[in-house]
């Protein structure tokens, strides 16, 4: 296995040689184990211990990037990004002011859910599975483990040097119903920052999972039209991502003098109650780290206050070109891919409504929970729930199958009346932008309310 | 090198197999109608699959070299590996299918960027406000495939591709267009990407209101691909079946969609990207019907799984870089019908034409459903596209929708490299909107 360190030893060499307004590299060495299981098999079990790296060069604003897995001639892969940004750039170039860092960021040993024997990965995975295959009506099941532990060196033209370290955990379980040629799934999908534990001890509900499997088999299909809709902080969560955490990326906002304009700062996204962070500095979440991708430090970044829009998240090219601070958003999935800008954990800041005031007036509405994906186009987006109810004179009643719920961006904010006080961050889910999926990510929100929800059905 | 891989595997395992990839490829990105950057990837990967004491075992690596590593790795997963029930296949003659042209290599980079800025220039001349985003990428990869039956396989494939998408915000609305194109030769053209593109453009210059319930609907190429196929890939695939959670797994020879409908699978068309000479267990390439005249008429197995259901390899097992092989289409084909795309506008008095929908594949795809947010889609009054839809949404379950067709579309295309269809003209979807 190729060392990284020697290699970015002799890279920071090559990097002085050329002539760019800014040259950066960065070197990712992963390990990884993943198991699988679809039906009661076992179907893949296995580790890998890959590496690469990536080379970044920037000239008159315009990038040049080179990936490889291969070490050899690493002068010619620095060339080779430099001679590509000659012929990309035309202007001049941008970026945020940033200090040369020099840093190492060390990871627990303890955190290190590869080194787990995979006999004792499995064990826990057969536990899950013999309690989805002991429920009545299960036709099959699905489960996806896998976790990572990345060491990534950074290194700049203007002199950093960052070695960090990371560790990650998911877990994804489904179980999937049969009758009469009418199939229902229902998944569970969780994730942590490295700690083995947080998918330890779901037998409850692994086993309500699999239950609420076979009861979406008798489930009506909700009748599709507007509905006061009420969302679990892990629906939510995904709402808020989807909904406004994609628009506040500010690199599909930086060159659109249009979108400058109904994202200027200062404009009135939603009610005095809502507030949107970004914050990718909470320790333990999937979305956490010290530094960037570009080398710059994590911020908590406030995206809306009370309604209000405040900020938005940036790379240090957009931060340069909109003239705000850097927040330090740029983010790679790994060393295949340039960073762009990306959300870190997004959430909804608790409210003061409770869960059960929140229902009461409701005369028919919708209870969703849980969540299947999301996803946006910036003003339209259209996210899943993985458990839904019908809310009927303020109380929950019969269960649904699942729903599809869209929504536009710039009625859907404002349409958001009650926020309650039970904040909850949903780890298990993964981020898709540019063909990078799935980035690690957290989101989360208190229970909301939603009026005039547009909701798919027959 | 991989020689040597497998004779250390065989001093542990019974069988084994040594597989790799190793692709180049360049991008010229646009980004805000203007080249942003110029990449180039490069990546190989090794992944050698064991049968020891039956069971199957595996590792990937990115280097050749190390191969004591990958072959410990490999043998100490197999004591936890599901039992083979396959052999590899033994030395085989396979269908010669041309997906290599040596010219890709030697398109300069100069005449990539070129036609980025004449797609972005074409379309900005016909809407000057319009940002657009583009992607002009070539690439090459050779695969090689060894196993200890004396198996043996190796292909170089060639890409190609264009992609553009524009962005038209005025106020707080926001119009996207796109289209793409592939293929195994360079392209030199971008009429096909653009007129698509200025053809979207000219159909969303109105607005209009679609009403909440019942309506026929046509749906575009693109709007096959991001509506219907997931849906059907699940179906179709032999793993699915396996396990009983295909809702037509049991119904093979019998006519679960309408009598217009035939699909396959084929990997053997010239020059298309999704097309090889062999899957990447090494077993030939074949054209496989999966819906003829409306019935079931075959499912798509890899070794492991055609194993399991006791029958053959339909040469559809599929690795994403070097993982274990899975069953995956390698690219659907829908035979074109009689009706043109004109005469079915005609036909609705009143109906949706949809060409992106958008979180269809968030659903229940197992059970046939696709719900989603029409992002692009025009409203039809008496024969007539009079404008874009916003705000709506459309509920179906492909078992009802396919069941019923009332015409399919005379003019196919290639959506996406992995999709050959025509227009799907069906008779009723629910859509519910938000005036």
């Amino acid at each position: 296995m190729t060392n990284i360190e020697t290699v970015s030893h002799q890279l920071a060499e090559e990097l002085k040689k050329h002539h760019a307004d800014y040259i950066e590299a960065r070197l990712e060495e992963n390990q990884t184990s993943h198991i699988t299981y679809r039906g009661q098999n076992l179907e893949a079990i296995g580790r890998a211990t890959t590496s690469g790296g990536n080379v970044r060069a920037l000239v008159r604003g315009g990038w040049g990037f080179a990936s490889f897995n291969d070490f050899t001639d690493l002068a010619g892969k620095v060339a080779l990004a430099v001679k590509q940004a000659q012929l990309a750039g035309s202007e001049h170039s941008q970026l945020a002011v940033l200090a040369p860092v020099t840093d190492q960021v060390p990871w627990e040993q303890d955190r290190n859910p590869v080194t787990i024997p995979l006999a004792v990965k499995k064990q826990l995975l057969d536990e899950y599975n013999e309690i989805i295959w002991r429920t009545p009506q299960i036709q099959t099941s699905t489960i996806g483990y896998a976790d990572s532990r990345k060491k990534a060196i950074f290194l700049s033209s203007a002199g950093s040097y960052i070695e960090q370290e990371r560790a990650d955990v998911t877990l994804r379980l489904a179980a999937i119903t049969a009758k009469n040629g009418d199939i229902q799934q229902v998944g569970l999908s969780l994730g942590s920052l490295g700690e083995f534990s947080a998918i330890e001890g779901l037998h409850q509900q692994v086993a309500e999972m699999a239950q609420r499997a076979v009861e979406l088999l008798s489930a009506p299909q909700v009748t599709g039209g507007e509905y006061t809709v009420v969302l679990d902080p892990v629906l939510a969560g995904v709402f808020v991502h989807e909904a406004f955490g994609h628009l506040s990326e500010s690199d599909f906002v930086y060159e659109n003098a249009q979108l400058r304009n109904i994202m200027r700062l200062g404009t009135q996204f939603g009610g005095k109650q809502l507030n949107i962070v970004d914050t990718a500095t909470i320790p333990g979440l999937r979305g956490s780290y010290k530094y960037d991708d570009e080398g710059v430090p994590a911020t908590k970044t406030y995206l809306i206050r009370e309604g209000e829009l405040v900020g938005r998240l940036h790379s240090r090219e957009t931060a340069a070109k909109m003239n705000e601070p850097p927040t330090g958003n740029a983010r790679a999935i790994n060393y295949r891919y340039p960073p762009i800008v990306r959300m870190t954990n997004t959430y909804i800041e608790p409210g003061d409504t409770s869960f059960e005031e929140m229902i009461a007036d409701i005369k028919q509405g919708i209870y969703a929970r849980n969540w299947y994906g999301g996803t946006t186009s910036m003003e339209m987006f259209t996210f899943s729930a993985g458990e839904a109810y019908m809310i009927r004179d303020g109380k929950i009643a019969e269960t649904l199958r699942p729903v599809v719920l869209t929504g536009n961006v710039f009625t859907t904010l404002k349409n958001i009346d009650a926020i309650s006080n039970d904040l909850d961050m949903n780890q298990g889910g993964g981020c898709g932008k540019g063909g990078q999926m799935p980035l690690p990510v957290s989101n989360g929100s208190p229970h909301i309310r939603i009026r005039h929800c547009l909701v798919g059905g027959k | 090198m991989m020689e040597r891989i497998l004779e250390q595997a065989l001093k542990l395992a019974e069988q084994a197999e040594v597989f790799t990839i190793s692709s180049q490829e360049t991008q010229a990105h646009f980004e805000a109608n203007r080249l942003k950057q110029l990449q180039t990837k490069q990546q190989t990967t090794v992944a050698l699959r064991v049968i020891k004491n039956g069971k199957t075992g595996y590792a990937t690596a990115t280097e050749l070299g190390n191969s004591d590593e990958l072959v410990r790795n490999a043998a100490e997963t197999a004591q936890f590996g599901t039992a083979a029930g396959f052999q590899m296949p033994s030395p085989v003659a396979y269908p010669e299918v041309e997906v290599f042209d040596p010219a890709v290599d030697s398109v300069p980079t100069e005449a990539t960027i070129g036609l980025g800025e004449e797609m972005i220039a074409t379309v900005t001349a016909h809407t000057p406000d319009i940002i657009c985003e583009a992607g002009v990428s070539r690439g090459t990869l050779s695969v090689r495939l060894l196993n200890s039956r004396g198996g043996q396989a190796s292909y170089q494939k060639s890409f190609f591709s264009l992609e553009l998408e524009g962005n038209l915000t005025r106020d707080t609305d926001m119009l996207f267009v796109g289209e793409s194109e592939s293929s195994c030769h360079p392209l030199t053209g971008t009429k096909t990407v653009t007129d698509a593109v200025l053809w979207q453009l000219e159909l969303s210059r109105n607005q209009a209101t679609a009403p909440g319930r019942t309506l026929p609907v046509v749906f575009t190429p693109n709007g096959v691909a991001s509506s219907v196929i997931m849906p059907l890939m699940a179906a179709f695939n032999g793993k699915t079946v396996l396990e009983g959670a295909s809702p037509i797994g049991n119904q093979l020879g019998k006519p679960v969609f309408d009598r217009k409908l035939c699909l396959w699978d084929d990997p053997t068309a010239a020059y298309r990207p999704g097309s090889r000479p062999c899957d990447d267990e090494g077993v030939p390439s074949q054209r496989t019907p999966l819906i003829t005249e409306g019935s079931v008429a075959n499912f798509l197995y890899d070794l492991q799984t055609a194993a399991l259901a006791k029958t053959q390899s339909t040469g559809n097992g599929s690795r994403s870089r070097g993982s274990l092989p899975a069953p995956s289409p390698s690219a659907f084909v829908i035979a074109p019908g009689d009706m043109t795309f004109a005469e079915m506008i005609e036909d609705m008095k009143e109906g949706l034409v949809i060409e992106q929908l958008m979180g269809a594949g968030q659903g229940n795809i197992l059970g046939g459903d696709f719900s989603g947010n029409v992002l692009l889609g025009y409203k039809v009054e008496n024969g007539e596209i009079v404008g874009r839809v916003k705000n709506t949404m459309v509920f179906g379950n492909i078992y009802e929708l396919l069941k019923q067709i009332t015409a399919i579309g005379s003019e196919t295309r290639w959506v996406g490299g992995f999709l050959q269809t025509p227009p799907l003209y069906c008779p009723g979807l629910s859509v519910a909107s938000k005036t």
